[in-house]
């Protein structure tokens, strides 16, 4: 990271309060999101982490997650959730179907959703563990925090 | 992007969009209403945002290969999708399976139908409002599917229940576990009848509202714990029984007016007789109970090398995924007929015959083949009646494989019962009908 | 309860004995196939009647390629009185592709057919509103025929990489 020595302290705060305060959108589809409704609440704890509350608005969130198959019906409505959200996002793509269509190589499924979107971190699993997803987490945060953080945006082009 | 809604409507009304990415944590449908400040003119229902392409797909896999797909239909009861297609195929094949596996298969299908009441109703209080009894019911699921998990190796998507039986014998320590689960089970069960029976503000939004006559609902298809809400007594376990259903002493909970507040009820009872179904169940199931795990026994390397000489007398021990499936268990849980089922894993690497069954099994061309015809099973699922129809050629793979989804007919009704209501009514109404995205869509 | 599904099937020989074409018993079920033009006829007396087969279970289509004629309609009718299930069967050829609907008997009959139209391409004549429902509008063909390659896809927005 170029920069003094106070705006690689200021990126690191940044990065610090970003990732530790992140609100989720859930665009639930299928099975998967039966572990994701198992890893919000009280056994597998997301609250600790920072991302307990859900946002049910694209407008007021910052972390898209796609958990579940998503068919080429359903393609455009994902494309508007996320061109709908403000930066900083970031993307989870939750489960395998989401990640490269999983056990469904037909006429109707999309064969991964970074044929869509552009995706941070993949989560194998049909479904995945509850753990499996919090390790997901933790592993999106170090990404957050390593990031180099602008905070003049410009629109980036997909 | 709607066609008929669009076109019909009144230029003075307002028309709304319930996309298909809600937070009612259903799945995804779309739901188009056109309204007069509130209150609701018209409405359509658009389906089919998680159309997988199901049939098609089973049309290219054979029999044992497309085990894995029935489990990801009605998500929340993995369990009792499985156990519809299995005895589907047993009955074109004219096999059945031992007594112990079918108690088990019980056993099974009753956990699935309470994690799939909890969830549906977590859901529906969750959108009234009532965000504490969501995270209990989660609480109470965890602790059915810790029961699931240790004897099927999934909390999930378990492909558990196979042509010919079940894949493996329960685990030793289940008892213990399975005993905590019902406790569990029923105290939650107790904090929700607390919380919402008598509740002032979940009777206003339930009580009354979207009252479907029994004449309606038979016209519509409708079967399961929505049916029995109005008052019709039809339920497959007791019309036509299957696996041990007539041995166990279980009660049908009916309704009375068929709005939302009995669909509620009727599940909260339901959830009840599952629970005696099972404790029944565990009382009287055969055979000898599951003995400790495999500690012990000669390595997998030297029994191969042993078996080339003379036949391995000695106990192997297997790897952890195949506990449970030693040989000494299959004939409890899995029928005798050795054109239909998976080998031991022991025979398989140790004796010729073991091989050879395990080769023509999973060969193309070769394995399952039931004879040509077709065949309509149905058993009872979370939502109601469902029900496979398999078309057979001989070959190895279904010519056509269709399935009576029961929350299609339900929710081909949600247009009429909301009709002339407010929006707040959309939600419970649309909870307590339990839409599974995977079952609907197929 | 044998006796009484074989009265149900002596009855139905008996007033439409030129209509119904087979009947068989397989796997504990019974078919009963009949030509099509006579659908509407033989379900009304079916409904009315004291075996009251009141419900409409399922209704669906199969693909017999190498047959002349091709379609095969399948319903699936439950009388819950006597709980019994009858299965009726009938035929169609692909260039005179329809059938009558039954939405005026089962409200249910209007998805199912809609579903048996987008998957197959069956036209049902007097049905309220025939449009897809599980593929999206712009899609073309009929996804469960038998020619319809599996991996075939079309994508509703231009796909990235």
């Amino acid at each position: 990271m170029k920069g003094s020595f106070i705006t690689t302290k200021f990126n690191y705060i940044l990065g610090w309060a970003r990732k530790f305060s992140l609100f989720h959108y859930p665009y639930v589809t299928a099975c998967c999101g039966m572990e994701y409704m198992s890893a919000a609440c009280a056994h597998f704890d997301l609250d600790r982490f920072g991302a307990g509350w859900t946002r049910f608005s694209p407008r007021q969130s910052d972390m898209l997650l796609v958990v579940g198959t998503v068919t080429q019906k359903s393609a455009p409505v994902l494309r508007i959730v996320y061109d709908q959200m403000t930066e900083p996002k970031w993307v989870i793509a939750f489960g395998t179907c989401a990640v490269s269509g999983g056990i469904y190589d037909n006429y109707a499924v999309v064969q991964g959703i970074d044929r869509i979107i552009p995706v941070d971190v993949y989560l194998p699993g049909c479904p995945p563990r509850p753990e499996t997803f919090l390790d997901a987490l933790i592993k999106l945060q170090e990404k957050i925090q390593k990031q180099d953080q602008e905070w003049r945006w410009k629109k980036r082009k997909y | 992007m709607s066609t008929r809604i669009q076109k019909e409507a009144r230029k003075e009304s307002l028309l709304l969009n319930m996309g298909p990415s809600h937070p009612a944590m259903h799945g995804t449908i779309r739901i188009m209403l056109e309204l007069d400040s509130e209150r609701i003119l018209n409405s359509e229902v658009e389906v089919g945002y998680l159309h997988r392409g199901f049939e098609k797909t089973c049309e290219n896999r054979t029999y044992f290969n497309l085990l894995p797909y029935t489990d990801r239909l009605n998500y929340v009861s993995p369990l009792i999708n499985n156990l519809g297609y299995v005895m589907t195929v047993e009955r074109m094949l004219g096999i059945e399976a031992p007594e112990r596996a079918q108690y088990i298969r019980v056993i099974m299908s009753e956990l699935s139908r309470i994690s799939d009441h909890l969830t549906c109703l977590a859901a529906m209080a969750m959108e009234c409002g009532a965000f504490t009894v969501f995270l209990y019911n989660m609480k109470a699921r965890e602790f059915i599917w810790d029961v699931i998990e240790d004897t099927t190796g999934a909390r999930m998507t378990t492909s558990y229940i196979r042509i010919g039986g079940v894949r493996a014998d329960l685990h030793p320590d289940y008892k213990a576990v399975l005993k905590k689960a019902i406790v569990e089970t029923r105290k939650v069960l107790k904090d929700v009848h607390g919380l919402l029976d008598k509740n002032k503000i979940f009777l206003n939004r339930t009580r009354d509202i979207a009252v479907v006559s029994p004449e309606k609902a038979i016209s519509y298809g409708w079967t399961g714990p929505c049916l029995r809400s109005t008052g019709v007594y039809y339920d497959v376990r007791k019309a036509s029984p299957y696996a041990v259903y007539d041995r166990l002493d279980f009660e049908v909970p009916l309704g009375e007016r068929g709005d939302n507040f009995d669909r509620y009820m009727v599940r909260m009872k339901e959830m009840e007789q599952s629970l005696r179904i099972v404790e029944q169940a565990m009382e009287k199931i055969p055979g000898p109970s599951p003995s400790q795990l495999m500690a012990k026994g000669i390595e997998p390397a030297e029994a191969i090398k042993a078996s080339r000489a003379k036949a391995v007398e000695k106990k192997i021990r297997l790897s952890p995924n195949l506990e449970g499936s030693e040989k000494e268990k299959y004939k409890n849980i899995l029928a005798k007929d050795k054109k239909y089922i998976v080998p031991p894993k022991e025979d398989t690497y140790t004796t010729i015959e073991g091989i050879i069954n395990h080769f023509k099994f999973f060969m193309r061309e070769h394995g399952i083949r039931p004879p040509k015809g077709e065949v309509y099973f149905s058993v009872e699922g979370g939502n109601g009646e469902l029900g496979y129809y398999i078309v057979s050629d001989g070959t190895d793979k279904p010519y056509r494989l269709h399935l009576r989804a029961p929350c299609f007919h339900i929710v081909s009704a949600l247009e009429e019962m909301i009709q002339g209501r407010y929006i707040a009514d959309v939600i419970p109404t649309f909870g307590s009908m339990n839409m599974i995205g995977g079952e609907l869509d197929r | 309860m044998e006796m009484e599904k074989k009265k149900v099937l002596e009855k139905l020989k008996q007033k439409f004995p030129e209509k119904i074409k087979e009947i068989s018993v397989q796997f504990g079920d019974e078919n009963v196939l009949i030509e099509s033009g006579f659908l509407l006829g033989i379900v009304q007396f079916l409904k009315n009647e004291p075996y009251a087969y009141n419900m409409l279970l399922d209704l669906t289509c199969v693909d017999y390629k190498d047959q002349e004629q091709r379609f095969e309609m399948v319903y699936h009718l439950y009388s819950l009185n006597n709980k019994q299930r009858l299965r009726i069967k009938t035929r169609l050829s692909e260039k005179d592709l329809s059938i009558d609907s039954l939405t005026s008997l089962w409200e249910n009959a209007n998805w199912l057919e809609r579903e048996v139209y987008d998957m197959f391409g069956v036209q049902f004549r007097g049905h309220p509103d025939l449009r897809r429902i599980f593929m999206y509008e712009g899609f073309e063909g009929y996804p469960l025929r038998k020619d319809y390659p599996l991996r075939k896809r079309q994508p509703r927005i231009p796909l990235r990489k």
